[in-house]
């Protein structure tokens, strides 16, 4: 609202408290709202996929040669001889409370395996994020501001072949060149065989474990391994990020208040990094966590090539040997942080921007 | 004076004479400035190079893609007869390569063709019905959209099986919610104008409305989203393919074949190689290609 | 008078597919301690004049001029570092909508210190009571309240008056502004002229206005350079701007209502393309 001289001669001082809180906890309790709905919608999406669909949850557990009365034991236990939308809800108050089933594969609870292989690709991804963001936004800032130059050419490339590249691909040659033919790197796996549960697991970071035992070859051998699929990763969130960075610097570039800046007598950097790029850190915060939560699904393929024990590979053996309580455990856990993902930003979004509040 | 008019100057004219004249023009300026853009013309020539390959592939293809021959088994690049050597199974990798182009295009225009249909009839009828219709259609959108798409897809293939037309179904089931946002948004701003009000007061009904009149305007963004997302798509029916969960063997389509070749990487590294780059060729294709009809068709969001 | 700015020849060009556009084509004019009016409509070249004694003008956009000297010193051969301190320092300029002028990310107080730190010593506590004097100035009430706000919550008028406040607080020798009432409400127009007006004569400033308001600029100005398609047609003094000779200034009066003069009917603007051949009036003195 526009303060002027007028009105606030007259307002208040402060305004009643119920007018000042009413409106942020309306807020609060629509996005909270929106927030369970959401999460609602997506376990309902599993729960579609996992039983409707047209495989027998009952076969799949005790196999083909089982007895009538053991399929029927186990149809009852499932809880299938109740309507649809019963299950739906066993189904939704088992996963409230991280209770995706037992594993058909290995017997033990899916929560169990997904808590043991995420940090393997919260690792991974987020040492990919880091690069993406400390190569990728200086590199789009710098051919926005020298639209058109060599430099504008190099990073439209650079996004160019990211958007087009198979990452699966690209991974397999990064291990036929780094590995195999220069051996720079270390190959597949988190660490190489003679290093493998050298320090105790305490954060399952292994690069954060190997450092807090001071095992520094450990550490060194661990980096050498993770060094290659997070560049991979690292590369495709640097061509996404340089180039809605690029995009944004350019719309503020053309922005007035640069001229006003211009004006006052500022050097160059000062007017990219000071004024115009402070305006566009709030869009930008959007597109890495945007950006993050790709890297989780980037890394499902990346951990595969790879060999990473993380949760890509989770879930693709899982899938491979139809264990969907596996699938759909891995599913709604990586959806779930798509949506903490968004949440996040869109707080992120209000604390920072002053035309939101 | 009509007589002496070339083509060239009826189709440049700044006073058409007749609504199709006016439509051919605008059409004909499209491709000029389309013709001007060097990079948007080769992604053009490589994907009509591309269906040009798909379409001629048993004419062109120098052998039967699925003909075995284990003496031969992965001869390297160059060999006789073999440009591009053989597989574990001794099949020609050119020809693998030649009859896969008819999967990729197959598998993009099934996607292209669901999607968007999927999308603009979610869009449209949220945008034009509005109220409760909307919210809860766009909370739908929203849900799926916080999906990451590969692994939704990958539990739809796991669900539904693995197969081509299956990887199909699942990379649409993810590919719809953005085609129905924008859908929504153009019905919004087209709903509210003058000229639909014009139209409804001369009777016409909701369907008239949407089929001839909302529909038509949608498509020029929907066209350049489609074109931008195909990359996109072509990567995600190979990273289905590689994973197993696509075209099943002994089909050649691109990523099962990288998938195969994966286990020989260090020693026949080309196995690989090779169908990877026809991928990257192809969606680096649809990426220009996207790119300069973004320019033309939506000025607004080239930058 | 004493010249504080002299600029010769001053051509604006940008190239295009189609071949070099002339934005300014050859303006000559000085400035003394005086209200300069530059008048034309969109496009004539006038804001790209002020833009281009400033050198703001960014590629591809070409400046060429025979000179543009500040008190002796032509700005076109000095180095961009030694613009910047001309910039702000001795040359400022208030732009047309404060809600675009204006950083919508920095707090009123941070735009305002920054401005004047940057051409003086001074600590920050020292720049804040200079800014809060500067607000005063400009008929602020409440100014701590004000530095720590943002633009939006500002008001057009208000926002003016704060571009004024942060262009003025290095002290410069010359004001540069450009349309800077053409977006406010008419009832805080005259307000926001009479605080740049004042501001302006106690220093002792000079000052350029760029307006399209034919009437405004003959009201608030000492001589007026009348623009046409990159060019000045005509140079008269504001208040014999009745007596003007060239058709374009004639036609801009005549399709002015007057209270003096009622017409039944407004002449409407007949355009002679003879206008845009014709070389350049120069108005250096």
């Amino acid at each position: 609202m526009a303060l002027t001289e007028d009105n606030k001669q007259r307002r208040p001082t402060r305004a009643p408290f119920s007018n000042h809180v009413w409106p942020i906890l309306k807020t609060a309790l629509l996005t909270l709202g929106s927030i369970a709905v959401t999460l609602i919608g997506l376990v309902f999406i599993t729960f579609v996929i996992g039983r409707v669909m047209p495989i027998d949850p009952v076969l799949a557990i005790v196999g083909e040669r089982a007895s009538q009365a053991t399929y029927d034991e186990v149809y009852f236990q499932l809880g299938l001889d109740k309507p649809v939308i019963v299950q739906f809800l066993y189904y939704l108050w088992d996963v409230v409370h991280l209770d995706f089933g037992i594993s058909l594969l290995n017997a033990r609870p899916v929560s169990e395996d997904i808590a043991r292989v995420f940090p393997a690709t919260l690792e991974l991804a987020t040492l990919g994020i880091f690069f993406g963001v400390v190569l990728g936004i200086p590199l789009g800032v710098l051919a926005a501001v020298h639209k058109g130059s060599w430099i504008d050419q190099i990073a439209r490339v650079v996004a160019l072949v990211g958007y087009s590249m198979p990452i699966f691909w690209l991974g397999l040659m990064g291990l036929l060149v780094f590995y195999g033919i220069l051996g720079w790197v270390g190959g597949p796996g988190r660490v190489g065989i003679f290093y493998i549960d050298v320090v105790p697991s305490v954060t399952g970071l292994i690069l954060v474990d190997t450092a807090l035992a001071g095992n520094w070859d450990a550490f060194k051998n661990a980096f050498s391994h993770i060094i290659l699929p997070a560049s991979l990763l690292g590369y495709f969130s640097l061509a996404y990020i340089s180039r809605m960075t690029r995009s944004f610097m350019l719309e503020q570039l053309s922005a007035e208040y640069i001229t006003t800046a211009r004006v006052k007598g500022m050097s160059e950097w000062n007017v990219v990094w000071k004024h115009a790029f402070k305006n566009i850190r709030v869009q930008l915060i959007t597109v890495i966590a945007l950006s993050y939560a790709n890297l989780l699904e980037g890394s499902v393929l990346t951990e595969i090539i790879f060999s990473w024990p993380g949760i890509g590979s989770y879930i693709t053996t899982a899938l491979l040997s139809a264990d969907m309580n596996a699938v759909l455990g891995g599913t709604v856990v990586v959806g779930l942080i798509f949506i903490l993902l968004n949440i996040f930003s869109d707080l992120l979004y209000r604390v920072f921007d002053p035309r939101a509040k | 004076m009509a007589d002496t008019q070339t083509l060239r100057q009826w189709l440049l004219t700044e006073t058409p004479t007749s609504r199709r004249h006016a439509k051919l023009s605008a059409i004909y300026q499209g491709w000029l400035s389309f013709r001007s853009n060097t990079m948007a013309m080769i992604g053009l020539v490589i994907l009509l190079l591309l269906l040009f390959v798909a379409i001629a592939a048993p004419l062109i293809a120098p052998h039967d893609p699925f003909a075995q021959d284990l003496g031969n088994r992965l001869a390297p690049l160059g060999t006789d007869g073999h440009i591009f050597g053989t597989d574990s199974l001794g099949r020609d990798i050119l020809s693998r390569l030649i009859y896969g182009a008819r999967i990729t295009l197959y598998i993009v225009a099934l996607v292209a063709l669901i999607a968007p249909i999927a999308g603009l009839l979610m869009g449209t009828i949220a945008g034009y019905v509005g109220g409760w219709t909307d919210t809860v259609l766009m909370r739908i959108t929203d849900i799926f959209l916080a999906f990451p798409r590969l692994v939704l897809a990958l539990a739809f293939v796991a669900a539904l099986g693995a197969g081509i037309e299956n990887a199909v179904l699942a990379i649409s089931l993810t590919a719809w919610p953005p085609y129905a946002r924008i859908a929504r948004a153009e019905t919004l701003t087209i709903r509210s104008s003058d000229y639909i009000s014009a139209i409804k007061l001369q009777g016409a009904g909701p369907l008239r409305i949407i089929t001839k009149h909302i529909w038509p305007l949608c498509i020029s963004s929907l066209i350049v989203r489609v074109t931008l997302d195909m990359a996109g798509i072509i990567l995600a029916a190979a990273g289905l393919g590689f994973l197993g969960l696509g075209a099943q063997p002994p089909s050649p389509e691109w990523g099962a074949m990288i998938s195969e070749g994966r286990r020989f990487i260090l020693d026949h590294w080309w196995v690989a190689t090779v169908p990877g780059l026809a991928i990257f060729t192809v969606s680096l294709a649809f990426n220009l290609l996207g790119d300069g009809l973004r320019d033309i068709l939506d000025p607004k969001a080239s930058e | 008078m004493e010249t504080l700015l002299d600029v010769e020849n001053l051509w604006v060009k940008f190239p295009s597919r189609h071949g070099v556009f002339d934005a300014v084509r050859g303006v000559s004019f000085t400035l003394g301690r005086e209200r300069l009016g530059i008048v034309g409509e969109s496009g004539s070249g006038k804001s790209m004049t002020g833009r281009a004694i400033l050198r703001l003008i960014r590629p591809p956009g070409i400046v060429e001029a025979d000179q543009i000297s500040l008190e002796g010193v032509d700005l076109m051969k000095l180095p961009e570092k030694d613009m910047r301190s001309v910039r702000g320092q001795r040359i400022s300029m208030v732009m047309q909508d404060p809600k675009f002028s204006l950083n919508p990310v920095m707090t009123i107080g941070d735009q305002i210190i920054e401005a004047y730190r940057l051409h003086t010593t001074a600590t920050k506590t020292q720049a804040y009571e200079k800014s809060l004097e500067m607000l005063e100035a400009v008929s602020i009430r409440d100014p701590e309240r004000v530095m720590r706000a943002y633009p939006h919550e500002m008001s057009g008028g208000m926002g003016q008056r704060i571009m004024i406040a942060m262009m003025l607080i290095p002290n410069p020798e010359i004001l540069i502004a450009d349309e800077p009432t053409s977006a406010l409400d008419v009832s805080v127009q005259r307000q926001v002229l009479d605080i740049m007006d004042k501001l302006v004569k106690d220093r002792g400033m000079g000052l350029i206005f760029i307006s399209h308001d034919l009437n405004l600029v003959a009201d608030f100005c000492d001589r007026v350079l009348i623009m046409y398609a990159g060019r000045i047609v005509e140079v008269c003094d504001a208040d014999k701007l009745h007596e003007a000779q060239h058709p374009y200034t004639r036609g801009l009066l005549n399709s002015l209502p007057r209270l003096d003069q009622p017409r039944d009917r407004l002449d409407v603007l007949k355009r002679d393309p003879d206008w845009s051949i014709a070389p350049s009036v120069s108005a250096r003195l």
